[in-house]
């Protein structure tokens, strides 16, 4: 948890919405997560609602989403933002629509985790942390995703893929240039 | 030899549905635990020698037998499904293809210990195994083992998983407390123990995917028979996940008495090195156990056979000898330089560390520093003095023990193969820098 990574509050509210609110299926899983806790207990939901809602508003947290998720969970904001800033998978600012996270950790490593990051720096055009210029892809590093047998691996929205190759990369790749991968 | 507990049925197609698993005798655990007293249960598990698959090896039925039970007040079952160790992947192949277990586990385990409700706590990145773990216990709830009344014994039970959101500290069972109450994954400071004040201030027990899923076995055979398969202190199996330079990277299940070298060169495990390399150093135990060289993995220092097993491994101390930990095996080959791999580590804990306390928070930050300085060839002599007293300075004076984990595998890294970060002061490049498909020997 560096703080170089960490939130920068801007006015760039940069997220369009008109409206932040969940559509009324998220809604209704709201009330099933909070249902999970005891009476009073409702702040434990704060991690999984958050996760809903990064789905939800574009793939980020922006300072009016969070402080909507607090106004729902009837805490204060800043318990949000000190929690959302915590946790690496939530995203501060804006991401491409698939975010490569390549696993560069020990394991990895030994397996040609280095060669692939470099490989899709090259391939994007882009350097760690960074979008292409037409929103589809963000490379980010990760550290160990329990898939270290599997290596060299990235996570890619929901799923894992594992074993990969360069070929495999760019299959990757083109899969998502025609929509045509499951990221959830 | 070769006995099979938690992956019996691992290859039998469907066991991942409750039909199937029951068929093959699946719940009839639970049966069986639901006709016993919670105090024979917490016997059978004590007698059965299981100890914490989670990393620290502590005794679990002693565990149990430390919650408080006030009166009126709620107690908590919590899953630890965290799973971030590097080297660890075992947890989420029990819970992808064999998601009854745990339930199953689960269940006999809240029944002991009267609580009501269990909550798996299981990281954020494993984002597809919630939808796995939650049909699991639809089925069985569907099938009147969850829920109110379960099997007309009076007993309630509910079962819910809760994911986090990428913290490696929220592993450590007070962080994942504070976790699943909504805040950042801080650990803290102990005592209270989480059995005296645990998760919403109430008395908890925290426990590893893999010790709950080792329970239902515990009933079926009773702890007796359990405690007679492997040896000493180790009883029971182990499952392994294997990773690095091998031929057969996967998760096994291991008997205790098996050798560190059947277990790498047997094609029933790992199955050998890729390309006919020589094995050069191996971190047993998931990434913060100390490395070893392989003379020192394959034989102890004394000469006598290494085995897969808690005391075999941790012979020698520190000195010579490293931990089976949570059972992350991580090979390393000939080719491959120690440096960099210690240093893509110490980038792992300087990201995690929750920041809390000092020596944590500032020293991982010079480990990784240091360690990246030698690696990219400007390094000094003094660097390597000035890791070791960085590392000292780290040790024992922490929150939690995330700080003892980041010094470990430095502190090894030096005590064993120190001509290799000094061959690196004197050379410009890592020679298997090659992208990671390294080509040549470090030294
Ligand atoms: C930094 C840190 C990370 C940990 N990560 C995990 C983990 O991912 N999974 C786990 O089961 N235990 C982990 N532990 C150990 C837990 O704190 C705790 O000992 C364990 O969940 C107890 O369960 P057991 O007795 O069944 O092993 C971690 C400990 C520390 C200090
Ligand atoms: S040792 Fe590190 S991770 Fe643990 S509490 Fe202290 S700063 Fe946080
Ligand atoms: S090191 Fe990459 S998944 Fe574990």
């Amino acid at each position: 948890m560096q703080p170089n990574e960490k939130l920068e509050m801007t006015e760039n509210n940069t997220n369009n919405l008109e409206k932040i609110v969940f559509s009324d299926q998220s809604l209704k899983k709201v009330h099933e997560i909070i249902a999970r806790y005891p009476e009073g207990k409702q702040k434990s939901a704060l991690i999984p609602v958050l996760h809903l809602a990064q789905k939800e508003f574009g793939g980020w947290l922006d300072v009016p989403v969070m402080d909507y998720v607090a106004s729902l969970l009837n805490i204060t904001s800043i318990e949000v933002y000190e929690v959302a800033t915590f946790y690496t998978m939530f995203n501060m600012r804006p991401v491409g629509k698939y975010v490569l996270e390549v696993c560069r950790t020990g394991p990895c490593m030994l397996n040609g985790s280095d060669g692939i990051i470099e490989y899709i720096k090259e391939k994007l055009q882009i350097k760690e942390g960074e979008t292409t210029k037409d929103g589809l892809f963000t490379l980010k590093p990760a550290e160990c995703l329990g898939a270290c047998g599997y290596a060299p691996m990235m996570q890619m929205g929901k799923f894992y893929h594992e074993h990969l190759t360069k070929e495999k990369v760019d299959e990757i790749i083109e899969l998502c240039k025609l929509g045509n991968i499951a990221i959830d | 030899m070769n006995n099979k507990l938690l992956l019996t049925h691992i290859n039998v197609e469907g066991i991942r549905g409750f039909d199937v698993y029951r068929n093959h005798g699946g719940y009839t655990s639970v049966d069986k635990a639901l006709k016993m007293t919670p105090e024979e249960i917490l016997e059978e598990v004590k007698a059965s020698g299981l100890r914490g698959r989670g990393g620290a090896g502590f005794p679990t039925g002693m565990k149990w037998s430390f919650l408080a039970k006030p009166e009126g007040v709620p107690r908590y079952l919590v899953v630890n499904a965290d799973e971030s160790e590097p080297g660890t992947f075992k947890d989420r192949f029990l819970m992808e293809y064999i998601p009854h277990k745990l339930i199953e586990g689960i269940i006999i385990s809240s029944y002991c210990l009267g609580t009501n409700t269990s909550y798996i706590y299981i990281r954020g990145e494993y984002s597809w195994i919630p939808d796995i773990l939650e049909q699991a216990i639809q089925e069985a709830k569907d099938n009147g083992f969850l829920g109110k009344n379960i099997k007309n014994t009076g007993y309630d039970l509910e079962i819910y998983v809760q994911r986090g959101a990428g913290a490696y500290v929220c592993g450590e069972e007070t962080a994942l407390i504070e976790s699943l109450e909504g805040k950042r994954g801080n650990p803290r400071l102990k005592p209270p123990f989480p059995a005296v004040k645990g998760l919403y201030q109430c008395p908890t027990v925290v426990n590893n995917v893999e010790t709950i899923s080792s329970v239902p076995s515990i009933i079926e055979i009773s702890g007796a028979e359990y405690a007679k398969i492997g040896v000493g202190r180790s009883t029971g199996t182990k499952l392994i996940s294997a990773c690095g330079n091998i031929n057969k990277p996967g998760v096994y299940e291991i008997d205790f008495n098996l050798s560190v070298e059947e277990f790498i060169y047997s094609e029933e495990y790992c199955g050998g090195i890729p390309n006919g390399k020589k094995l050069k150093a191996c971190i047993p135990g998931g990434s913060s156990v100390p490395i070893v060289p392989a003379k020192l993995l394959l034989k102890t220092a004394d000469g006598e056979t290494r085995y897969m097993n808690y005391e075999s491994l941790s012979l020698g101390g520190f000195e010579s000898g490293t931990m089976l930990g949570s059972g992350g095996f991580i090979v390393l080959d000939e080719d491959q330089c120690v440096v960099r791999h210690t240093m893509t580590l110490a980038r792992f804990y300087n990201h995690e560390s929750c920041g809390q306390c000092t020596p944590c928070r500032e020293g991982t930050g010079w480990l990784y520093r240091i360690l990246k300085k030698i690696e990219e060839g400007k390094g000094t002599y003094e660097d390597i003095d000035l890791l070791w007293d960085v590392q000292s300075k780290i040790e024992g004076k922490t929150i939690c023990p995330l700080g003892d984990a980041a010094a470990w595998p430095v502190a090894a890294a030096i005590r064993h193969f120190r001509d290799e970060f000094e061959w690196h002061i004197n050379n410009p490049e890592c020679l298997t820098k090659n992208y990671g498909i390294a080509n040549y020997a470090c030294v």
